[in-house]
């Protein structure tokens, strides 16, 4: 069934150059040519504002990494050579393994087993504007674990690293991740996770912040019956760059993903780009997947792209699809808000807030969410909606 | 004592091409007090009258005014005419996705009454303004409108027209699309906000049958951008059996047969 993805889309997505199956990677940087910019995955990113963390840049800096572990979790910085490290995944573009190859040390961040753990926060701040810093962490849910891990990106400069998530057996783990960056930080990231035996994860990506922001979360299955939830939100301001790349390879029977990115965009030259892959491959009969993208355009100069690719290689599943749609703000959504009384500011920051209702009301962490709210009201401000 | 003076309103809209006028000269004064049915077959401008009198960016004024007690209506923005007592019921509710029903009557209230209602208090108005129109409670928690039906929006388009207490309503088509108990819970509505106040009603409907509920003061048949006549009650009995013929020169029925 591998013609399907040579095939034209019907509704507008791209056919991917290649199938996902056979993407390269390797833990080696130099296994990967330096990009030039017209390759698929690089075609959407603007290079030269990464700071050479695609090229070559050596680290001249290191980031912070603290960990407020809750009781029962415990936390660690180990060397490069623990045998942990790398059983997630493998990167799959160049800055990843620069970053595989270049961090000095890692933070492990394991969840007891059969009990339900409070939220552990992870900081990461940058090095400082105008330095490079590589970086590694690992999180970990024991078997018939249950907890939240919360990774607050924040600070200045340019940054790459990996995020290995382990859902063991029947765990359920959240993973919050916010990139809340000041203005001139540049940060790629590539998530890797890797599911259990019915194991759950709900991964949300929050991007607020930062000049360029690149994450890529993949997702694999190691056993049946694995859940993913793969949730975004993002605002991107004038001269923002911000790019989702969700991967879920569906490789296993009976497993389920659903997939949700949402953004909002204004200002000049504020830029959005959301590749969402789904490859379902010959093994994964009984596979249920959606993703969805949608964005709000705020105001004129801003760009959205959206991006889904959907393979199948088996018609033995239950259900597939994705959605994509980018619009302008609805006008008569605005109207009917106005007509009661309501003013234009107001009634424009209800619609917004609506729009992200949904995501955020499932963050099932009260202070990330009121975080999230006032974030959201502040990006509102600036433009003066 | 409200008072809604149209004069010789003339209305275009922005089509592909060239603007088309809709509205070729209305005049139609509405008291504290009265109840104007504006009847006419489709397509003769009546629900654009609603909306250029609520300010949907959508038309143009091309000449006329609107005054509401003497106060210019075409210079306010949309909220602002909302806020000075002009309310719409539309016939098509919009619906607003994450916006819970409570936050969007509650926020709509404060901007309206210039102030947030007490909370207690206006748990309990709620509460009571939904019972009255047979409204499960349950809808209060639910997005704006979403994935309600024909009927339920109606409800809701009563029910904020109970809320937010305005000097003079139009109610586009409310009647259109509601099986008789709707009709008859939503018409209640009405007469409950008719005998609330000094309030005038201007009762857009292609049918009589809501005038069976609702008593007009006055009917008005409108017809290819204009009101054509104007009478009593009659005048409705009188669509009823003969239908808009007489001044579209087509046949179409005023009346449920």
């Amino acid at each position: 069934m591998a013609a399907l993805s040579t095939k034209p889309h019907s509704h507008g997505a791209v056919v991917p150059v290649s199938s996902r199956a056979a993407h390269f990677t390797s833990y080696d940087v130099n296994a990967f040519e330096v990009p030039g910019g017209r390759e698929e995955i690089w075609r959407f990113t603007p290079l030269k504002r990464l700071a050479g963390l695609h090229s070559g840049a050596a680290a001249t800096g290191s980031a912070v990494v603290e960990v407020n572990a809750a009781p029962g979790v415990t936390a660690e910085t180990v060397g490069r050579d623990d045998s942990r490290l790398g059983t997630a995944g493998v990167p799959g573009d160049r800055v990843a393994a620069q970053a595989y190859t270049s961090f000095v040390d890692a933070t492990v961040v394991t969840l007891p087993g059969d009990v339900k753990s409070e939220p552990t926060t992870v900081t990461v701040t940058g090095a400082g504007e105008g330095s490079v810093a590589y970086g590694h962490v690992q999180v970990k849910a024991s078997q018939f674990a249950e907890g939240t891990v919360i990774l607050d990106y924040r600070g200045s400069g340019a940054y790459a690293d990996n995020v290995e998530i382990l859902v063991a057996d029947g765990a359920h783990l959240t993973v919050i991740a916010i990139h809340d960056w000041a203005d001139d930080a540049v940060h790629v990231s590539q998530h890797h996770a890797k599911l259990g035996r019915d194991a759950t994860l709900r991964h949300t990506v929050v991007t607020l912040g930062g000049n360029v922001v690149r994450v890529t979360p993949v997702v694999q299955y190691a056993g049946r019956g694995g859940d993913a939830e793969l949730f975004g939100l993002y605002f991107a301001d004038a001269g923002q760059h911000q790019e989702h790349r969700p991967f879920i390879d569906h490789g296993q029977p009976n497993c389920r993903s659903n997939v949700v990115y949402k953004g909002a965009l204004q200002g000049e030259g504020a830029h959005t780009v959301w590749i969402g892959d789904v490859l379902i491959r010959v093994a994964a009969e009984g596979t249920e997947t959606f993703e969805l993208n949608r964005n709000l355009i705020l105001t004129d100069g801003a760009r959205a792209d959206s991006v889904p690719n959907l393979e199948i290689e088996t018609g033995e599943i239950e259900g597939a699809g994705h959605a994509s749609a980018t619009g302008r703000f609805d006008d008569e959504q605005l109207f009917y808000l106005q007509a009661r009384g309501i003013p234009e500011d107001q009634a424009r920051r209800l619609v917004v807030r609506g729009f992200f209702q949904e995501l955020i009301a499932k963050i099932a962490v009260p202070e990330v969410r009121e975080r999230l709210e006032a974030a959201i009201e502040a990006e509102l401000e600036a433009v003066g909606a | 004592m409200a008072t809604l003076e149209i004069k010789d309103l003339h209305v275009s809209v922005v089509s592909e091409d060239a603007p088309k006028e809709i509205l070729k000269g209305v005049d139609l004064t509405i008291k504290a007090g009265e109840t104007h049915a504006i009847m006419g077959p489709n397509g003769s401008g009546k629900s654009t009258l609603s909306y250029a009198i609520a300010g949907h960016p959508k038309y143009t004024i091309t000449s006329g005014t609107v005054t509401l007690d003497g106060e210019d209506v075409l210079e306010m923005s949309v909220d602002e005419r909302a806020r000075a007592g002009l309310f719409l019921a539309m016939q098509y509710p919009v619906e607003v996705p994450g916006v819970s029903m409570s936050n969007f009557l509650r926020t709509a209230a404060t901007a309206v009454r210039g102030e947030a209602p007490n909370l207690r208090h206006w748990v309990k108005e709620v509460k009571g303004a939904m019972a009255d129109l047979d409204i499960d409670p349950a809808f209060a928690e639910r997005s704006v409108n979403e994935g309600f039906s024909g009927g339920e929006k109606k409800r809701h388009e009563i029910l904020q027209l109970g809320l937010l207490q305005p000097k003079v309503a139009i109610l586009d088509e409310t009647d259109s699309g509601l099986d008789v108990d709707a009709l008859r819970v939503v018409s209640e509505g009405v007469n409950r906000f008719k005998a609330s106040g000094e309030v005038g009603v201007m009762l857009i409907t292609h049918y009589t049958r809501i005038l069976k509920y609702i008593e007009p003061d006055f009917v008005h048949v409108f017809a290819n951008g204009r009101i054509v006549e104007s009478g009593g009650r009659e005048l409705a009995d009188q669509l009823e059996s003969e239908g808009y013929v007489k001044y579209t020169g087509t046949k179409e029925a005023a009346a449920l047969s």
